[in-house]
């Protein structure tokens, strides 16, 4: 099993031509823990889901990126859409769409006492998949307090778990939970449900 | 009670062999009857290959459709846009629906004879989760689908006979029209506009699934129209095909309307932009073009010239034109004529409130612009109208015995949109307008809070409108007409279905429906009754159109969803 810590292309994706800005170094970057000898294959890591314990970084990344920290999101800035990212191979689950999270950052009072748990200082991650028909969710509209997607419009309600309050969708958003570490943000649980379409 | 209940008993064993032993053998549908379908049936998604949604069926007429009442109706377990004809041949009758699903009955009692679904990954994103029907052709029949695979099916069993991969849907290719089948070949398009594709139509053999030509409407390097396009945009031009062509057999040429360019900005992509907003003639033996019309250049306004021209023989100032008529997004009414060779403009007026077109050149039909009324990156303008169009994908109809062409239009309504840097990345949406501003582009003055929707008939051979209904707010709804004299449509969020007179546009009949009309209609004849059937189930464009009039009016309107096929025929 390959354990190169310090590999710029460990991380690649499987499907090179949809997420060759993905590269990392991060093993470099971070100076983390080479991957055990149990490791999945980097291809099969990048299609799974996230676990506790994952890092967060911007989809839109390009060259070398850093997992995201509690000051890179402030109150009122654009959502950011992240991928999870396992710190011992440094591989970015990028290979498939529906790990993709949609992650911002509101007044902590605001949230209600459930979310408060899975958030970090106001910050919260979400599924960016739609629970109606699967499309990408990169909205989140202030005024409304709500996550809005595009294809549909069905809103969520992101300070109370991710709850529907409008359009087609038949389910919540899926939860991301996040803990800090060391000012970074951390995956701290699975999903609370599973992400994407709801089978029509 | 025992004597009463036998013969009961006996009969219900009876009733599922009778109703199979009603439906005669299928009826192979080849090119003769493709090119002259029986007013019994209806094989194509607009009836024939001139795409006039019309039947010479005239028992449901003006004096008796006050009568017309439900015969038989069918859940279809979907919720979204229902948009497909019910396709009938010889008493089988299939339905598509929302998430790729093909239903077979038999049309005159509404028994469910198969049922077909794909199976679509589970990472697509449907942004348009509809399907606008199947193409029957021998004994198959063809279904284009939202991760971009055409499927042959038996007609008569359902069982999946092959799947050809068309298009690359982790890139933003699907699929949503019903196909055109001609000549042993089945041509589809894609949609995707909004995910950077580069559109085209492709031609398949109908037997194996074969790939037989693919012609591109966003012109690449090198090719005729290359030119217009600066670097690399036509890699990611649009000029997407997501309605069904009509066909000319006389020319074998196929008429294919092609979508706006992408990205949204047209300063991302200084030039005409062919064939994106055209209407484009193909030999459908090898995909050559044949011929093209551009409605207008460099797009900035979302306006997809998508639906395919009908093809009507007018008499035109004395003479005879074989001519392309289209009710275009951009607000004009379009009068071409088709040749073996080529098409030429021969007028075009608007029929919608429309203040971006300064001029149309007479000759060559090219529009000038108002700079004022064109997007660009990081400028905010107002137009009409809106980004949806006088006419947005729901068809035109004619009628030969009126003369008339019926339009299903949307007037008074404008938009306002700023435009931003659009960034491609594969499968993502890349339009150059923020999505804020999509969901609240409507901009409504008082002629538009008075009325929207509006179902036109205009006489082609003079340019004058006859008749006008109009609706308070949207018209989604694709247009029938009969023998009869009728035009039949819904399209409203009200959810209703109606029939007007086709002459003067008189309402005679209408149906409160479950769900909103955005279905094409269709009618069909079964042992000398005559059946009008439609699908009722609203969302998609309409449900959006509607989500954008709930953030500008006092009121928000709920149309409720869920798929219903419904089937009515006269009150015995």
């Amino acid at each position: 099993m390959k354990t190169d810590s310090s590999c710029c292309n460990c991380s690649k994706p499987k499907d090179p031509g949809r997420r060759s800005a993905l590269k990392i170094c991060t093993g470099a970057l971070l100076g983390l823990a080479a991957a055990s000898a149990h490791r999945t294959h980097a291809g099969e890591i990048s299609d799974a889901r996230p676990e506790i314990g994952d890092f967060l970084v911007r989809t839109d990344a390009e060259g070398g990126t850093q997992p995201l920290t509690i000051s890179d999101l402030a109150v009122g800035d654009k959502p950011i859409l992240a991928f999870p990212l396992e710190p011992a191979s440094g591989a970015i689950k990028s290979g498939s769409r529906l790990n993709k999270v949609i992650v911002f950052r509101v007044q902590p009072e605001e949230i209600d006492e459930d979310m408060r748990r899975n958030s970090v200082e106001g910050i919260v991650a979400y599924s960016a998949v739609c629970t109606h028909q699967g499309c990408d969710i990169t909205n989140y509209v202030p005024k409304d307090n709500a996550l809005i997607c595009f294809c549909h419009f069905s809103q969520f309600k992101p300070t109370h778990g991710g709850e529907v309050i409008g359009g087609p969708a038949p389910r919540r958003l899926p939860v991301l939970p996040l803990k800090a570490e060391n000012g970074r943000l951390v995956v701290a649980g699975k999903f609370s449900s599973k992400p994407g379409a709801t089978a029509g | 009670m025992k004597n009463k209940i036998r013969p009961l008993v006996a009969a219900l064993a009876l009733t599922p062999l009778l109703a199979t032993a009603a439906l005669p053998q299928y009826a192979p549908v080849t090119d003769i009857r493709l090119a002259n379908p029986e007013p019994q049936n209806w094989l194509s998604y607009r009836g024939n290959y001139a795409s006039w949604g019309y039947s010479s069926l005239k028992q449901i007429n003006t004096q008796n459709v006050a009568k017309l009442k439900l015969a038989w109706a069918y859940s279809t377990g979907m919720t979204e846009g229902h948009q497909s004809p019910p396709i009938v041949n010889n008493g089988y009758m299939y339905i598509t629906t929302p998430n790729n699903q093909v239903i077979a009955f038999e049309a005159a009692t509404g028994k469910e004879l198969w049922r077909y679904k794909k199976t679509i990954p589970e990472e697509l994103q449907q942004l348009h989760p509809t399907n606008r029907g199947v193409a029957l052709y021998g004994n198959k029949l063809y279904l284009a689908t939202t991760d971009a695979t055409l499927v042959a099916l038996d007609a008569v069993t359902g069982k999946e006979l092959w799947k050809t991969a068309v298009a690359d849907w982790k890139k933003g290719y699907y699929m949503t029209l019903a196909p055109l089948a001609a000549k042993g070949k089945i041509m589809v398009g894609s949609s995707g506009g909004e995910y950077g594709i580069r559109g085209f139509v492709a031609a398949f053999d109908a037997e194996t699934g074969k790939e037989a030509w693919r012609t591109h409407t966003v012109a690449g390097p090198g090719e005729p129209g290359g030119d217009t396009w600066p670097a690399d945009t036509y890699k990611r031009g649009g000029g997407s095909v997501w309605i069904t062509g009509s066909y000319d057999p006389d020319t074998n040429l196929a008429y294919w309307g092609v979508g706006n360019a992408g990205p949204w900005m047209p300063d991302t992509r200084a030039g005409d932009n062919l064939y994106a907003n055209s209407t484009i003639a193909l030999d459908v033996d090898t995909g050559k073009l044949k011929g093209y019309h551009q409605y207008h250049w460099n797009d900035g306004w979302d306006w997809d010239e998508v639906s395919a021209p009908l093809l009507i023989d007018v008499e035109r100032n004395g003479k005879k034109i074989k001519s392309l008529v289209h009710a275009g997004r951009n607000g004009y009414l379009w009068l071409l004529e088709r040749t073996n060779s080529k098409i030429n403009f021969v007028d075009a007026w608007p029929y919608v409130t429309q203040n971006v077109f300064k001029s149309i050149d007479p000759k060559t039909g090219r529009p000038t612009y108002d700079p004022a009324r064109t997007p660009g990156t990081g400028k905010t303008v107002n137009f009409c109208p809106s980004l949806w169009g006088g006419k947005d994908w729901p068809p035109e109809a004619y009628n030969p015995g009126t003369g008339l062409l019926y339009i299903p239009a949307n007037n008074n309504l404008c938009s306002e949109l700023t435009g931003e840097p659009a960034k491609y990345n594969a499968g993502e949406l890349y339009i150059g307008v923020s999505i804020d501003n999509i969901l609240t582009n409507v901009r409504m003055d008082d002629k538009a809070r008075k009325h929207v929707g509006e179902v036109q008939a205009w006489d082609i051979k003079t340019g004058k409108k006859v008749w006008t209904h109009t609706y308070p707010e949207m018209n989604w709804g694709p247009l029938l007409t009969t023998g009869g004299n009728l035009v039949f449509g819904g399209g409203t969020n009200d959810r209703k279905f109606r029939a007007f007179d086709a002459t003067n546009g008189k309402l005679l009949w209408e149906f409160p429906t479950n769900s909103g009309v955005t279905g094409v209609p269709s009618t069909f004849e079964i042992d000398g009754e005559q059946f009008v059937a439609v699908q009722s189930g609203w969302g998609v464009d309409a449900q959006r159109m509607q989500g954008a009039f709930d953030a500008v009016l006092p009121h928000k309107t709920v149309v409720p969803q869920g798929g219903v096929l419904m089937v009515f025929k006269l009150e015995q």
